[in-house]
């Protein structure tokens, strides 16, 4: 049999998903299943006078209308999760409904509970509700203060949190030979996975068990949050997330709607099912960047980078969502210095409520934003050096003797060969020639321009002891069972809560590896609190990282225990026993063994096991990781600038990784493409945009520029390959890299064809308008 | 509301199928709703995603734009009709080139690429990318689903060819 690791799999979860058969949310029928529709505020920031439901209530095939002064005794305050120590952090109450006060447009009053959807839906347009609208505040550095209009009372300026991290670095800065700053806005931007949110609950008042399907990349830790919110004791609520249309972070947060149909199913003893429409998507879940950063770098003459100093001012909306203060403090703040030896670095953060939609993460949180502002700040060094770019990067680069390498801020960098990917990356460009091509092409008055970003990022959440240290309120370790059924067929069971990532193929690609059995005979099991053991999910490039690790552990125990039955089965010393391809054999004995399957059965009839081993084959193990993993990677980005029209044309996006050893590459390189879009996406095309009323102007795909397939050349993807040398299978994980990378790639490749216009810098997304605008500023061509 | 309700008699997946509906009724809804054809997607309200396409005639439209009634007579094949006895070369060449992740958006965008290469049974991958700009995918970054389609026009031209030499 073929070692299927490291082969380009097919996925077995495609089976299903290209017949349609996947089971999404908004998929599951229920007998006497009824529907919830949700009345949401339409204005950022207002008293709640009145809310009359009569009308509504008077349609017929409305069962229920409730506002939040039904749920506000009967459920608890949805919680956040990630408290950064040190950071004085005020907590924001979030109820399911609001009541008194609104807080963004989108936050939810009163839910109507219908037979059908339509009707549903009619009737949440029939409640009348009174608001008295108030002054609302959408920037963050506008908000902060003691005479602004407040989000929460209880936060008397707005700021939730002010966190930092190293040490006071004026002197630094005053005696520096060279001393570089600039403003960043990381714009707002909205996830948008395809398939909107949606949510199931179905409570027996016989057992009082509630089930809870729902959209979300984190079944485990919604049962532990649901149970405090609903009072319903763990062993009680069950909830389950079979497949998942994407999340990209949306889907960790433990949002109102869900406690809502929770609410509404205990009370009207019906299944309730609620899926969130396309608008309601923009403006009710949750959005990603909003950082206004204020940054300053020290170095010397010769391009030799002394300090990084970083005041950021992140908007986090109108309630901390679940993982939202994790994301620009820790997520963000330990890696501001990159890929690069800086010795001194230090950040302050201050983290302001405003009257927008919650911000959480989204994909690579705090660490796109970061790697950002220092790739942008090579850059802008370079040029006031008049260096090269690629040079000052080489010269700053953590050279690879250096490893493992801890970083100002005492993250422990495990591996890595930076200069490998930026060589290799350079050999695709030819970097020389494309400079003189420049040149030419300039006396033409055409602009191309090259962009690099050496990114380095920390993946793999995490070490448990560290997310206690850091605040994050749960362990982030990770549980896999190995359950090898009397056949030698392999259930396996993950807390990893993969919905798009493909770990159905490459857990299946490990089971397989390390017990040389077909993929055909294995099946991953996943997003289902009644199912598996406890686990933490899917964010964070965790999946393959953690869990797949946690998977390796079991299998070993697996095969532990069978050569302890296989020994004995046949007569030898159990060291006398080799396990390989499937088969256990008695070393130096060719033709004594047996395979893997007749094990499996001798462990369940049990009829003669040895001494102290108990019947049956199934292990679990939990997985702590030692450290965070770090993949790295050279990525370059070539674009072409229409300096009539403003237009950026991407010609070349060339991606060198090296996330670690590779399981499936094909699923690898999807993982590395989808990251690469999103990242464009924001350099280019997205941005979430309100008006001063804290309405959201850009809350439609009309009106938010997703990336489409015409917007993209194809991309050059290569990789080297530097283990991890703490994880057991040597990898490092890969699914935010391609956002975390490209977005400053194409950024500095646009201001690097800019160049000649005097262009510094530029606020993302680069639309032609933009680009058209400065360049006729500075006198047009 | 009973004496609002319409009768509707259309063709799915080769089935007829009668039912009493609101005249209102999307149908995307109506598929996933009435027929439990939960394989069309529904990701957007305002037209843009396509993960609602299926054909309408043979021909691609999104589902979310067309009224149940107005498919009176008319016969829609849904994703969950497009594998005969075997994959349909589309879903076969998804399988074989990753152009899926999640899969939410997938059976439109084969929807919309059946399409396409009737238009263009040999596109160019320009063609293809100017021909999926009706559909979002947040996931794959286009690049697998691009190949995928040039792989299924080459699968697809393959099958036809024993027919052409019939012909010729
Ligand atoms: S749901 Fe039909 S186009 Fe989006
Ligand atoms: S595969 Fe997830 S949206 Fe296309």
């Amino acid at each position: 049999m073929l070692d299927v690791l490291g082969q380009p799999v097919k996925r077995h979860e495609d089976d299903r998903l290209i017949r349609g058969k996947g089971q999404y949310t908004d998929d599951i029928r229920l007998p006497g299943m009824v529907y919830a529709h949700m009345v949401r505020s339409p204005h950022a920031h207002a008293k709640i006078k009145a809310i009359d439901i009569k009308a509504a209530q008077a349609l017929p095939g409305v069962l229920a209308v409730f506002v939040g002064d039904d749920l506000k005794d009967s459920v608890g305050m949805i919680p956040t999760a990630w408290i950064p120590p040190n950071a004085d952090m005020k907590m924001t109450p979030h109820p399911a409904l609001a009541y008194d006060t609104v807080r963004y447009v989108g936050d939810g009053v009163a839910v109507v509970i219908a037979e059908d959807p339509y009707t549903a839906s009619d009737a949440a347009d029939l409640v009348r509700v009174t608001y008295a609208p108030l002054e609302a505040m959408t920037h963050p550095r506008d908000a902060m203060g003691p005479d602004k209009p407040l989000v929460h009372q209880e936060i008397s300026d707005n700021v939730a949190f002010h966190w930092s991290v190293g040490e006071n670095l004026d002197e630094v800065f005053a005696s520096s030979e060279v001393v570089v700053r600039q403003e960043f806005r990381q714009q707002r931007l909205i996830p948008s996975a395809m398939e909107p949110r949606s949510a199931v609950a179905q409570y027996n008042a016989a057992t009082e068990e509630l089930t809870l399907w729902a959209t979300t990349q984190n079944p485990h830790i919604h049962r532990f949050l649901m149970s405090g919110i609903l009072g319903i004791p763990e062993h009680k609520l069950r909830v389950v997330a079979i497949d998942v249309g994407g999340g990209f972070g949306s889907k960790i947060a433990c949002y109102p709607d869900e406690v809502v149909v929770a609410y509404a199913s205990r009370a009207l003893g019906r299944p309730v099912k609620w899926t969130e429409t396309r608008q309601e998507n923009f403006i009710a879940t949750s959005h990603g960047r909003d950082h206004v950063h204020e940054v300053e770098l020290a170095g010397t003459r010769d391009g030799d980078i002394k300090a990084i100093r970083v005041k950021a001012f992140s908007n986090l909306g109108a309630y901390l969502s679940t993982a939202a203060p994790g994301v620009p403090t820790i997520l963000f703040g330990l890696v501001v210095n990159g890929a690069y030896k800086i010795p001194q670095a230090s950040v302050d953060v201050y983290g302001v409520v405003t009257h927008t939609t919650p911000v959480d993460a989204y994909r690579g949180a705090g660490r796109p934003e970061a790697t950002y502002l220092i790739e942008r700040m090579v850059d802008l060094y370079a040029r006031k050096l008049a260096m090269d770019p690629v040079q000052v990067r080489r010269r700053n680069l953590i050279p690879k003797e250096s490893f493992p390498y801890t970083n100002p801020m005492g993250l422990e960098y495990d591996s890595g060969n930076y200069q490998g990917t930026l060589d290799k990356a350079l050999q695709l460009v030819d970097y020389p020639q494309f400079r003189r091509e420049q040149e030419a092409l300039r006396k033409q008055g055409k602009y191309i321009g090259i962009g690099f970003s050496t990114y380095v990022e920390m993946c793999g959440l995490g070490p448990s002891e560290v997310a206690g240290a850091v605040g994050f309120q749960g362990g982030l370790w990770e549980s896999a069972t190995v359950r090898v059924h009397p056949t030698g067929k392999v259930t396996v069971f993950t807390g990893a809560s993969p919905h798009g990532q493909g770990e159905e193929t490459t857990f299946a690609q490990i089971v397989s590896h390390e017990l040389g059995i077909p993929v055909e005979d294995i099946e991953v099991v996943h997003g289902d609190t009644a199912r598996i053991a406890m686990g933490w999910g899917t964010y964070g490039s965790r999946s393959t990282v953690v869990g797949g690790a946690a998977l390796h552990n079991a299998t070993q125990k697996i095969i532990a225990k069978a050569t302890k039955i296989a020994a004995h089965k046949l007569e030898v010393s159990e060291l006398d026993v080799t396990f390989e391809a499937g088969q256990f054999r008695v070393a130096g004995v060719p033709d004594r063994g047996m395979s893997f399957a007749n094990v499996a059965l001798d462990a369940y009839l049990a009829w003669s096991l040895p001494e102290g081993v108990e019947p049956a084959l199934e292990e679990t193990a939990f997985y702590n990781p030692k450290n965070f993993t770090y993949p790295f990677g050279a990525h370059v980005a070539i674009v072409s600038v229409d300096a009539t029209t403003g237009d950026v044309e991407l010609m070349r996006y060339i991606a060198v990784d090296d996330v670690g050893n590779i399981i499936n590459p094909m699923i690898v390189e999807g993982q590395i493409h989808g990251g690469l879009v999103q990242g464009i996406g924001q350099a280019l095309y997205e941005g979430a945009e309100f008006d001063d009323q804290g309405q959201l102007v850009t809350g439609s795909f009309l009106d938010y520029a997703m990336p489409k397939a015409r917007f993209f050349p194809r991309f050059e993807t290569d990789h080297t390959v530097t283990p991890s040398p703490h994880n057991p299978l040597g990898v490092k994980g890969v699914g935010e890299t391609g956002a975390i990378a490209s977005t400053p790639a194409v950024v500095n490749a646009v201001l690097d064809a800019l160049a000649p216009f005097g262009i510094r810098d530029l606020n993302m997304p680069l639309t032609s308008k933009k680009v058209w605008t400065a360049i006729q500023e500075r006198g047009g061509i | 509301m009973e004496n609002h309700l319409t009768e509707i008699t259309m063709t799915v997946n080769g089935v007829s199928v009668s039912r009493n509906i609101e005249p209102r009724v999307l149908l995307a809804h109506f598929l996933r709703e009435e027929l439990g054809l939960t394989g069309t997607h529904i990701g957007c309200d305002t037209s843009q995603c396509g993960a609602c396409t299926v054909l309408i005639d043979g021909e691609a439209v999104k589902s979310c734009t067309v009224l149940a009634v107005q498919c009176m007579g008319q016969s829609v094949t849904t994703i969950e009709g497009l594998a005969q006895t075997t994959l349909h070369p589309m879903q076969a060449a998804f399988r074989e080139k990753h152009g899926l992740q999640c899969g939410f958006c997938t059976s439109g965008v084969m929807m919309t690429a059946i399409e396409l290469l009737k238009q263009y049974p040999n596109p160019t991958e320009s063609q293809i990318r100017q021909g999926l700009d009706g559909v979002l995918c947040r996931c794959t970054g286009y690049e697998t689903i691009v190949r995928s389609v040039q792989h299924a026009a080459s699968l697809m031209s393959k099958q036809e060819l024993p027919q052409e030499e019939e012909v010729g």
